[in-house]
């Protein structure tokens, strides 16, 4: 079990400001807890919108851990992005259930919708952001993502809208959705 | 005022339910949110209480809502005596009396869209919190005993048998203990975690509560994968509500023994799953595997002898408790006691969640239950037990499904997940696609796993455009090469299975890869073929 009777933090205590304070905060409530990490990380992705690379550091210390293994947590887990959110996110599932429905072409229709919408054409943001170190920059627009089963494998193709699980996709429904976000 | 059940599960929602929910409430009925009765195909599934029970329509849409106003089925009494037909809405009369229902043994989903989710009073009123009740009356020597004598095995996926890990935990010498339930349910084609703890969250509470007494465990965990908010959501506040009653927490059911349970939410690792790998997550790590021995029954959380079960096993408990575990070892087959939840996905007509005693044969399953494929097309083949798991083709449906029936014919049943394919399969694609998942998922930790699937993806893709037999011949002794450096010497089951994904598909559907069926079967058994040709000869 991992103790952290060194208390919150040895900084001198500043008053919560801006992004800094903020995470900082977060951080803060979960000391003493066991694995504090994901849920601080979490909670800093809910109210931030991603975990920026100047988050790392801060969380170290309030956690009395070292900057590379909070870094290897944020770089290993998907959910926690570091680049800023798109105003919209639309998942298509690639998993075998949903592709024994056809989601293959869900998702290249959305990749194609995303693709065409102009504020994204030049952005490059479509490309479904597989590795997992890298994601796509535009905080505008909408990004369009693979993902792993939702669980929704019998009402398939699935997918989510803006965090909304979506099922019984189709390729033209969901082109107009990604048509309508951008 | 007739009162509407309408599902308040996320996959009913992810299909309408909520819309149809408005529509029925401005009609002026009154409208409660149950968990999915699992006849998924016919989402949203509108429950009209009557006289004779609750009666089933599927009701697509709002428009719909108005189809039933029209035929006057939403007045108060209307259903009392006798159905109502709806234009254009299927009407499935008394829910209970079901076919799909009726021909099913529900157990651990018993429950599960009878009642409002959090409805602890439904819950005690439909047998609920019996079990932990029993269990309080025992010493915890002789819960694990009954668990033991039940043939209650691990759920998700490798069917380890549950007393002797309850067993191991309670005996191992430790200053604290935990019990962590694993609801990172990751596999494609099964979603029964899900709708159970959307559906019926106090079922794994008390079974994580009898396991916590059983075991000498105080805290418990449940790992729900991120993909599952509304489950996260509910499992959250079905905890509020258990603290509040008392059923977890200083004292639990007045007893003076302490339990309590906090919910993890994972964040988008498929590894995770993985028992070892979802410990390091819950301490604040990557989600790398770790090598076993230790098993985490001796050295698990934070180092602690920890129970590490699915969803499935711990709500299995309650009922082995409350019914005695002679009446759960009953049912079943073989080795395989008890009940299964399967779970029938993909292109099937009649999906969602069929809970019944092992031993049904996979054909039952696939063309009794599920009808065929939603597509109207031949079905050609099915996946069993999520990526990792055999496709079967349909020559094989006389399987029984049953843990060693399956382990013999190469397959496994897994989490009990089905995913039924048409005559569109392609299996080279699905083939490849198992190895492309396995590098995207890979924890990275182990090199059968890390590297091997990289390569498979690129070996399979110079099997298909292999110009000659010679050359594909070189390249099928790679992949037996291959795949059984990955099963043997991967740490984990993520890299040690892929491959049988890619050995059945290829040894079922040799055609697909542009191989002869001799050729398939000496790669998937790994013999030689030819003596000309060579590993070496394989690359330049």
């Amino acid at each position: 079990v991992r103790h952290h009777d060194r208390g919150p933090s040895s900084s001198p205590e500043r008053p919560p400001s801006g992004r800094d304070g903020t995470v900082r905060a977060i951080a803060r409530r979960h000391v003493g807890e066991r694995g504090p990490l994901l849920p601080v990380l979490h909670e800093v992705v809910e109210a931030l919108g991603h975990v920026d690379d100047t988050d790392v550091p801060v969380v170290a210390e309030v956690l009395n851990l070292s900057r590379a293994d909070v870094h290897g947590v944020v770089s290993f887990y998907a959910d926690f992005r570091r680049t800023p959110a798109p105003a919209h996110r639309v998942t298509v599932c690639r998993g075998e259930a949903c592709q024994a429905v056809g989601a293959e072409a869900v998702h290249q229709a959305a990749l194609a919708a995303a693709r065409q919408a102009p504020a994204l054409a030049s952005a490059g943001t479509a490309a479904a952001p597989s590795a997992r170190d890298t994601a796509p920059a535009a905080p505008a627009g909408v990004e369009v993502a693979e993902v792993f089963c939702l669980g929704n494998c019998a009402l398939g193709p699935s997918g989510t809208v803006d965090g909304a699980l979506r099922g019984r996709l189709t390729p033209e429904g969901v082109a107009a959705t990604v048509e309508a976000l951008a | 005022m007739t009162t509407a059940w309408v599902p308040c599960d996320s996959a009913a929602v992810s299909v309408g339910a909520d819309e149809v929910a408005a529509a029925l409430e401005a009609t002026g009925v009154t409208v409660r949110r149950n968990g999915s009765r699992g006849l998924l195909w016919l989402e949203p599934l509108v429950e009209l209480e009557s006289a004779r029970g609750r009666i089933g329509y599927a009701v697509r849409s709002p428009a719909d809502v108005g189809r039933l106003t029209a035929a006057g089925a939403l007045a108060p009494g209307a259903l009392d005596a006798r159905d109502v037909p709806v234009e254009g809405v299927e009407g499935l009369g008394v829910v209970d009396e079901h076919p799909w229902l009726a021909a099913q043994s529900r157990v651990t989903f018993a429950r599960v869209g009878r009642t409002e989710p959090l409805d602890l009073t439904a819950y005690e009123a439909l047998g609920g919190l019996a079990g932990l009740r029993r269990a309080l009356a025992l010493d915890p020597a002789e819960v694990v005993a009954a668990v033991t004598a039940s043939g209650l095995r691990g759920r998700g996926g490798a069917g380890f048998p549950a007393g002797v890990k309850w067993e191991t935990v309670r005996t191992t010498a430790a200053d604290l203990r935990f019990v962590c339930c694993n609801a990172d349910e990751g596999d494609s084609g099964t979603f029964a975690d899900r709708m159970l703890l959307e559906g019926d969250p106090f079922t794994l509470l008390e079974g994580m509560a009898v396991a916590g007494l059983a075991v000498g465990a105080t805290e418990g965990y449940v790992y729900v994968r991120s993909e599952y908010p509304a489950a996260v959501r509910t499992l959250r506040r079905a905890v509020e509500v258990a603290r509040v009653a008392g059923v977890l927490g200083p004292s639990v059911l007045g007893s003076g023994r302490r339990f309590d349970v906090e919910v993890r939410v994972g964040a988008g690792a498929y590894i995770c799953g993985e028992e070892t790998s979802m410990l390091e997550s819950l301490e604040g790590r990557r989600g790398e595997v770790r090598a076993k021995p230790p098993i985490p029954a001796v050295a698990g959380l934070h180092g602690r002898p920890t129970l590490v079960h699915n969803v499935l096993t711990l709500a299995a408990v309650p009922t082995v408790l409350a019914e005695g575990p002679e009446a759960y070892a009953a049912r079943g087959t073989g080795r395989s006691r008890g009940t299964s939840v399967f779970q029938l996905a993909g292109n099937v007509a009649r999906g969602g969640i069929v809970e019944t005693d092992f031993g049904m044969t996979l054909g039952q399953l696939v063309e009794g239950f599920g009808g065929g494929t939603a597509s109207g097309r031949p079905v050609r083949a099915v996946q069993v037990g999520g990526p990792l798991g055999a496709y079967l083709p349909v020559s094989r449906f006389d399987l029984p499904l049953d843990y060693e029936a399956f382990a013999e014919a190469g397959a496994m049943v897994g989490h009990g997940g089905v995913v039924v394919w048409d005559d569109g399969l392609d299996a080279w694609r699905m083939a490849r696609f198992a190895m492309e998942f396995c590098a995207k998922e890979s924890c990275g930790k182990c090199t059968p796993c890390r590297i091997g699937s990289t390569r498979g993806v690129e070996v399979l893709d110079r099997v298909r455009a292999a110009p000659d037999e010679v050359a594909r011949d070189a390249e099928l002794d790679l992949l037996a090469d291959l795949c059984t450096t990955m099963t043997k010497g991967s740490l984990c089951a993520m890299g040690g299975l892929t491959p049988m994904p890619v050995r059945s598909a290829l040894e079922h559907f040799p055609e697909d890869f542009g191989v002869s069926a001799p050729a398939a079967r000496a790669t998937v058994h790994a013999t030689p073929r030819s003596p000309t040709v060579t590993t070496e000869g394989a690359r330049p």
